[in-house]
């Protein structure tokens, strides 16, 4: 392996970083959104939201991100009442479709998750919220969703970190960020053992920086992780 | 083990004197010559429904081999295997569409180039790059590097802040990288076919691509909105084109077959059959 070359790559490839972060933050934010409006319609008792989240989860659970791209690059601007209509502008740039499909394929993993978290939640919570005279929305903001959060983070954690790889494939509709600019310096110099190495390393890294924002997050959102917090000298003196 | 391999390379370098021996006494004095073709890669050779070959390579070989005057039989293979099969002596020349490559060098030899489709731009129908200018004018990078630069010269103000779209690692990118960079926004695509779709829906202004196929691409009815406009490059690193491929040992025939492709660039032959296959000249400068 040669160092000052793989060195270059580094560079080269750093500079693409800003892409792969934004389409990664964007899709995750607007997915998630998406995700808890899903997770809440599977779980509102209403059979046509049900049914709705259900066949959403289905179809973009079900087949490949890579063909989900496809389609609404290529397969969208085909259709000339697509591409007259109020939405071109965004649908035109390959930014917004790699985002688009993004987030839509996140929100129906991250739906699962969140539904899983708001059903961990045990129901006799929310009956003694009710006792206590609590309305729905404030059960829901005080109760159920600080709880189904703590539940959900670890598989959420995983399906970001996935997202962040995901956002390779937003390379085969012209975006360059790290996996596109890789390409096409292989392309160029015919190395692929230096170029791949280094990009690896990034989204390593990237990764690595995810892991640790989640862990924080855990423990921040688990009290009984950390240690109790020392009784102050005023509390003992009360003892008195 | 040292002997052994003497022995093995003196009873090469035998078969290999044996082998060469009939070639060498035609060398000097050829009257037969064996082409070989592909017979599937139209315009530049073709099998007609009856099994005969037909196509531009076919009808200039026959041209070749008069002036040459010899006697000339085309035969069809597959392609991956031309280049072995003409050094193990199955035939004399290839013609089959072939470009003069580095890598085909180091094995075997070429010809002066007789047909070079180079590069074109196209983009849509009624857009503002349609009336670009010097339509179809043809510029040599290798024999007219400063008239190239100054058609791109020209070109500059007319395309400054369009989207070209371009196969990654083609030989179209690179010459947007070293022509083009600092006016065009550059999208680089996996395929040719994927700039097309990205042309047609009007996410680029134009692509650059190889004038071959351009110019079946345009005749598709899905592409019934895309049209070729501007000059056109050639020569240098874009690609000498497509040359007989010949054997290393026959110096003779690749001179008979140069001389003869001078004769035919210099008569119009070459232009007036390129104009009958591919509906344009392919001759190259």
């Amino acid at each position: 392996m040669d160092i000052k070359f793989a060195l270059e790559t580094f560079w080269s490839l750093a500079a693409a970083l800003p892409l792969t972060l934004q389409l990664a933050t964007t899709s995750i934010a607007l997915g998630s959104v998406l995700a808890l409006g899903l997770a809440l319609a599977r779980l509102s008792g209403i059979l046509a939201l049900d049914l709705f989240a259900r066949t959403y989860v289905f179809l973009f659970r079900g087949t490949p991100l890579l063909v989900q791209i496809f389609l609404i690059y290529y397969g969208l601007s085909q259709f000339p009442a697509v591409r007259h209509s109020i939405f071109w502008p965004l649908l035109r740039e390959p930014y917004w479709c790699a985002v688009l499909a993004l987030m839509l394929n996140t929100a129906a993993y991250a739906s699962e998750i969140i539904r899983g978290g708001l059903l961990s939640v045990p129901h006799g919570q929310v009956e003694a919220a009710r006792a206590c005279g609590m309305g729905r929305l404030m059960i829901f903001r005080r109760i159920v969703m600080p709880q189904a959060l703590r539940q959900a983070l670890p598989g959420y954690g995983n399906e970001m970190i996935s997202m962040v790889k995901a956002t390779a494939l937003a390379s085969i509709i012209t975006l360059m960020e790290i996996t596109g600019v890789a390409a096409k310096l292989i392309s160029e110099s015919y190395r692929v053992i230096e170029v791949f190495v280094v990009a690896g390393v990034i989204y390593l890294a990237i990764n690595f920086a995810l892991t640790r924002l989640v862990a924080f997050a855990e423990h921040r959102l688990n009290p009984q992780l950390r240690p109790p917090l020392p009784i102050s000298t005023e509390l003992k003196g009360e003892t008195h | 083990m040292k002997k052994t391999t003497a022995i093995i390379a003196s009873a090469l370098a035998v078969a290999a004197g044996l082998m060469s021996m009939p070639a060498q006494a035609e060398d000097k004095n050829w009257t037969k010559v064996t082409i070989a073709t592909e017979g599937a890669f139209p315009p530049y050779n073709l099998a007609k429904a009856d099994g005969t070959l037909d196509g531009y390579e076919i009808e200039l070989s026959k041209i070749l081999c008069d002036h040459m005057k010899v006697e000339c039989t085309v035969i069809a293979q597959s392609f991956d295997g031309l280049i072995p099969a003409l050094n193990a002596g199955k035939f004399d020349a290839i013609m089959a569409g072939m470009s003069a490559t580095e890598k085909r060098k180091e094995v075997i030899d070429f010809s002066v180039s007789y047909g070079s489709t180079g590069q074109a731009f196209a983009t849509l129908k009624g857009g503002d790059l349609e009336t670009l200018p010097m339509k179809g004018e043809l510029f040599s990078l290798a024999s007219n590097e400063a008239g190239a630069r100054k058609a791109v010269d020209e070109l500059k103000p007319l395309i400054e802040g369009k989207t070209i779209g371009v196969q990654t690692a083609s030989i179209a990118a690179r010459f947007i990288d070293e022509y083009l960079k600092d006016v065009v926004e550059v999208r680089e695509y996996k395929t040719t076919e994927q700039h097309d779709l990205d042309l047609v829906a009007g996410r680029v202004d134009f692509v650059m691509a190889s004038m071959g196929y351009l110019k079946t691409t345009v005749e598709k009815p899905a592409n019934s909105d895309m049209v070729i406009a501007g000059p056109r490059f050639q020569g240098g690193f874009l690609g000498a084109g497509s040359s007989v491929g010949l054997r290393k040992t026959d110096p003779e025939l690749k001179a008979l077959f140069d001389d003869a492709i001078a004769a035919a660039k210099a008569d119009g032959t070459i232009k007036r059959l390129s104009e009958k296959w591919f509906g344009f000249d392919l001759t190259p400068q």
